[in-house]
């Protein structure tokens, strides 16, 4: 499954990536690379074989449906790179 | 006083040989001789270091110690330090200063550890050289034009040279154990969810573990004492007691069963790597243990496995990078679309933007069948391989690296071959076992390590062997002559 700089662009609009044209070429083959590596992943027998997620197999515990973390949003708010009146401040997104 | 073990040291300041204060000087003072050289730390913390050790003096004259008290310890810039940058070797984070501690580090100092600073990595984890960091490449102290492996790197470095007695580090694939390996020092990946994973920057989630990095099995046995356990704040930490890491040294270790794995020597090995493996698996059978040879057929496709799984769970863990709420942000976005992709790309290296590209495809519709539900199928078949080798043997071993530290940029145009560097360590993550890595030799003057591999929870047993080896042999005492040792 050969990626090509169309495919590279499709992807990294997905990853919220940007990538310039001149990087494309190179970059499309390394990631040939790496998949063609991975395509290994193909020969194995793998019918019911049920994918595995956890090694110990444990299931996610769940707490009471309490307060358990103290309200820290002025020091999220201190390190955030814009913030105003309490919120991040991002471009306007409404006209 | 950096030529002794964590163990020698926790001894001489209960004997009032030398105090905390004394100590952490001593270290400072390495630190600053050295390390412009080695590149291992991204931040010396100084002032809180000397506060600290301060606290650990008064606390000794008091007889309230705990475990670590006053003891010098260098974390993984991947780990959350209140009011000190964390970087994880990103430039996306390169002004992020946490606003909470991670548990690892916060257990830690609650049993009196000092801490050193916050040790250089690859970017996010991600690399087996060290060469990805947004800080420079780290070298290694027994070449200087050579790689100390990664992710742990500056960790594994600062250790290798004795600027920190004692680090902390984390194993997605071998982060631990390969820097080890190439370092001559001694790193333990704890079973998955036996460290809290709180307040570590998380690259694949399933994957991820703290453990530590020493001088010997018995500084990692300490270590692993005061990091282990439940923690609610994580919900994959396992809820399961603590067992008595130090206790389990003093068992006898005659009659154990090694299983050799046949995969971990195949015919295109280094002679000499597997030569160095093969002698340290001799000691113990003089020790007493047995050695039968074992099977793990699925294993040869764990690097295959793990480059869908990690860069999969890695694109959705970056995904939280966006230049809004913490890390870089991009100047003049023109709209969100544009502060997302330019934040993103400006504060990413390369390593990182392939492999969250590598993992968007994988998991982007159509393939998400024949990449990310197969690796996790063959993930199900190497864990299934391991559990068949445990029921007929107690520890599996063998080389921890296939090769010894390589040269500075040798690798760095090739992500693939660098990702063989991991072809020992990787199966172990994706099946979530214990495994440490120990020093057992040398090949032309650079490190070597040997794997030793553990049941579900049984880091005090392979803790135990590595300790057995290193009572009969010196190979973890030997220093390399930068930081004017030998």
């Amino acid at each position: 499954m050969a990626i090509d700089s169309k495919v590279v662009a499709q992807v990294a609009h997905l990853a919220r990536l940007k990538v310039d044209q001149a990087d494309s070429d190179a970059l499309s083959s390394r990631l040939n690379d790496i998949l063609a590596m991975v395509d290994q992943l193909q020969q194995a027998d793998v019918a019911d074989v049920a994918p595995m997620a956890h090694p110990l197999d444990v299931t996610q515990p769940l707490r009471d449906d309490e307060v358990s973390e103290p309200n820290i949003r002025d020091k999220a708010l201190e390190i955030a790179p814009a913030a105003e009146d309490g919120c991040f401040l991002v471009p306007r997104v409404i006209e | 006083m950096h030529t002794k073990t964590l163990t020698e040291l926790k001894a001489g300041l209960a004997n009032g040989d030398f105090s905390s204060r004394e100590l952490t000087e001593h270290f400072l003072a390495r630190i600053k001789q050295f390390d412009g050289e080695l590149n291992s730390f991204v931040t010396v913390t100084e002032q809180q270091a000397l506060a600290q050790a301060d606290a650990a003096d008064q606390a000794i004259a008091a007889g309230q110690t705990g475990l670590l008290t006053g003891l010098p310890i260098a974390h993984k810039d991947i780990f959350c330090t209140e009011g000190v940058r964390t970087s994880c070797g990103s430039k996306m984070l390169d002004s992020f200063i946490a606003p909470y501690t991670a548990t690892v580090v916060n257990k830690m100092a609650s049993e009196g550890a000092v801490m050193l600073g916050k040790t250089n990595m690859d970017e996010f984890a991600m690399g087996s050289s060290n060469e990805t960091s947004y800080y420079g490449p780290v070298k290694n102290p027994w070449d200087l034009e050579r790689v100390p492996g990664g992710s742990s790197g500056g960790a594994a470095a600062c250790l290798g040279a004795r600027l920190a007695p004692a680090a902390t580090g984390t194993d997605t694939g071998g982060s631990i154990r390969q820097p080890a390996a190439l370092n001559n020092i001694t790193g333990l990946k704890p079973t998955y969810g036996r460290v809290s994973r709180w307040g570590m920057i998380a690259f694949a989630s399933s994957l991820d573990q703290a453990g530590p990095m020493g001088q010997s099995a018995e500084d990692c046995a300490l270590m692993l004492q005061a990091m282990a356990g439940h923690d609610h704040r994580d919900s994959t930490s396992l809820n399961q007691k603590v067992d008595d890491y130090l206790g389990a040294l003093k068992e006898d270790i005659s009659g154990l069963t090694i299983g050799i794995p046949e995969e971990f020597f195949p015919d295109t090995l280094d002679g000499a790597i597997a030569d160095n493996s093969r002698a340290a698996i001799r000691e113990l059978e003089k020790l007493g243990a047995k050695v039968v040879s074992v099977s793990l057929p699925s294993i040869k496709l764990s690097v295959p496995a793990y480059y869908v799984i990690a860069p999969a769970e890695a694109s959705s863990n970056l995904s939280r990078f966006d230049g809004v709420r913490f890390g870089h942000r991009c100047d003049d976005p023109k709209d969100l679309e544009d502060l997302y992709k330019r934040s993103r790309s400006e504060g990413f290296g390369d390593e990182v933007k392939r492999r969250i590209l590598v993992g968007t495809y994988a998991l982007s519709a159509g393939y998400y069948d024949a990449y990310y539900r197969r690796a996790q199928q063959v993930r199900r078949l190497i864990r299934d391989d391991f559990a068949r080798a445990f029921e007929k043997v107690d520890v599996l071993m063998g080389p921890t690296a296939p090769e010894t530290a390589f040269k500075l940029g040798a690798k760095k145009d090739d992500p693939v071959s660098m990702y063989m560097a991991d072809v020992f360590t990787i199966g172990v993550n994706l099946a979530g076992l214990p495994a440490l890595s120990m020093p057992t030799g040398f090949i032309n003057g650079l490190p070597t390590g040997t794997q030793v591999i553990g049941n579900y929870f049984r880091e005090g047993q392979i803790l135990n062997v590595a300790h057995k080896y290193q009572q009969v042999t010196d190979w973890h005492r030997q220093l390399p002559t930068f930081g004017g040792e030998q």
